[in-house]
């Protein structure tokens, strides 16, 4: 059982194809498999449908699959912060499937847990209601959602041992365990793979059957809004 | 004369009590934490944060720590981290006691619309579809009158909702309102703000 692959490029030989179906981590630019996404544009591969909350900005994370037309479709609760995308949206180049965000993540974790669908609150009586079953439970309506199952799961990681096992760092964890989960495969980049035995068995966030190959690298973890206060001066 | 911006913040921020979980939109909401003084409240993050802390100090930002917004903040001594569906569970579980929104038109039905203008610059609902369907409270807060000077309190909501029936109360800059049975019930004005002011600037139905 070999996890580990040297490059982003050779954890994804074999696994993607045109017109495939890929479940993204991250949070705004936050958590993002910046180095999958990268290799994802430099394999070429086309028309992909990608489930991800957000599509990065025009020039990073999943942004630049969108400069190179490679999504075919986004499914995703937040799209601002990006004005090729906007354009290619409104031009009808691209689709888009907006899904409130604990839906979206919610369809990722029940997919990798074999539950085709659910019912849930969230949206009754709005344009996302429409076309989906209504069901009353205990005097409250509720509408189905459905499992989300991908091809690929991308996800990054702050550290993983061997065996996939992964811990992540405050809130770059985010979508990344429902999106790899939700995964038929899932490759997880990470900043630092450890030796077997150093990561304490009470503290994995993600266990290693939901991983399938790790790569270690480099992350340029750009920050999207940078926010500060001044130090008060005594 | 009526609330500017941090009143109407500081006003929001009596609605919450000792020890409850919120969340907080962003905006006007925002500013909410700078008035909450001694009460034991930890803020949620719906991206998997509960104790959210202040912006960082300048070269202490960290890229794995943001907040809903994108934000750069800080963690305090509560803090706990957890992934988007945990987070939502916990939204769509009721354990969130009050989420306070902006919005760009609420209903006397508490019917709330604030994420979409059809036809123009389409961003996305984010998680305020699951929060306020999930949490316990649902307060407003936002400008009375838009840009125009045309009512934001309607009798319906002209944009797509974001919520059916979710809000509890509104807080504008000319007073405080709460949703009841056959419209909107004044529950104090502005300082400054004669009530007749304020049923001149509300389209909704006012009862009581």
């Amino acid at each position: 059982m070999k996890k580990v692959y040297a490059t982003a490029s050779e954890a994804l030989e074999g696994l993607l194809h045109d017109g495939m179906f890929i479940a993204a981590g991250g949070f705004g630019l936050c958590g993002i498999p910046e180095l999958l996404i990268a290799a994802i544009r430099d394999a070429g591969t086309k028309d992909l449908t990608v489930a991800s909350n957000n599509c990065g900005v025009d020039d990073f994370g999943l942004g630049i699959l969108l400069q190179t037309r490679q999504i075919k479709k986004m499914i995703s609760s937040y799209v601002g912060e990006n004005a090729e995308f906007m354009r290619q949206y409104l031009s009808g180049e691209l689709e888009l499937e907006f899904n409130p965000q604990g839906t979206l993540a919610e369809r990722m974790r029940a997919g990798g847990c074999g539950i085709p669908g659910f019912y849930t609150k969230t949206g009754v009586g709005t344009v996302i209601a429409e076309g989906k079953e209504v069901k009353t439970f205990d005097g409250e309506d509720y509408i189905l959602e459905r499992g989300i199952v991908a091809d690929l799961s991308i996800v990054k990681a702050w550290k993983a041992d061997d065996t996939g096992n992964l811990v992540f760092r405050k809130t770059a964890r985010n979508f990344n365990p429902p999106a790899a989960m939700c995964g038929k495969v899932c490759v997880a980049e990470v900043e630092e793979i450890v030796p077997r035995g150093s990561l304490d068995p009470d503290m994995i966030h993600l266990p290693g059957i939901y991983v399938h190959r790790i790569v270690q690298g480099q992350h340029e973890k750009r920050i999207e809004q940078r926010t500060t206060r001044k130090k008060e001066t005594a | 004369m009526a609330w500017d911006r941090n009143q109407m913040a500081a006003r929001a921020a009596q609605e919450l009590e000792d020890g409850m979980y919120v969340n907080l939109g962003i905006g006007i909401p925002t500013l909410v934490a700078n008035y909450v003084g001694d009460k034991d409240i930890t803020l949620q993050s719906e991206n998997g944060m509960l104790g959210m802390g202040p912006f960082p100090f300048e070269g202490e930002e960290d890229p794995d720590l943001i907040n809903a917004g994108k934000q750069t903040i800080t963690e305090l001594n509560r803090t706990a981290y957890f992934d988007s569906a945990t987070s939502f569970g916990m939204i769509r579980g009721g354990k969130i006691a009050a989420a306070i929104l902006g919005a760009m038109e609420v209903a006397e039905n508490g019917d709330l619309a604030n994420w979409m203008i059809p036809g123009k610059l389409v961003k996305g609902m984010g998680g305020a579809m699951d929060l306020v369907a999930g949490v316990g409270r649902v307060i407003v807060v936002m400008d009375h009158t838009n840009k125009a000077g045309e009512s934001k309190v309607l009798r319906e909501c002209t944009l797509p909702l974001t919520g059916k029936g979710v809000v509890d109360r509104i807080i504008t800059n000319l007073g405080v309102l709460d949703v009841v049975e056959g419209g909107l019930k004044i529950v104090e004005t502005a300082e400054g703000v004669t009530e007749e002011e304020l049923r001149a600037a509300t389209e909704a139905t006012i009862v009581g």
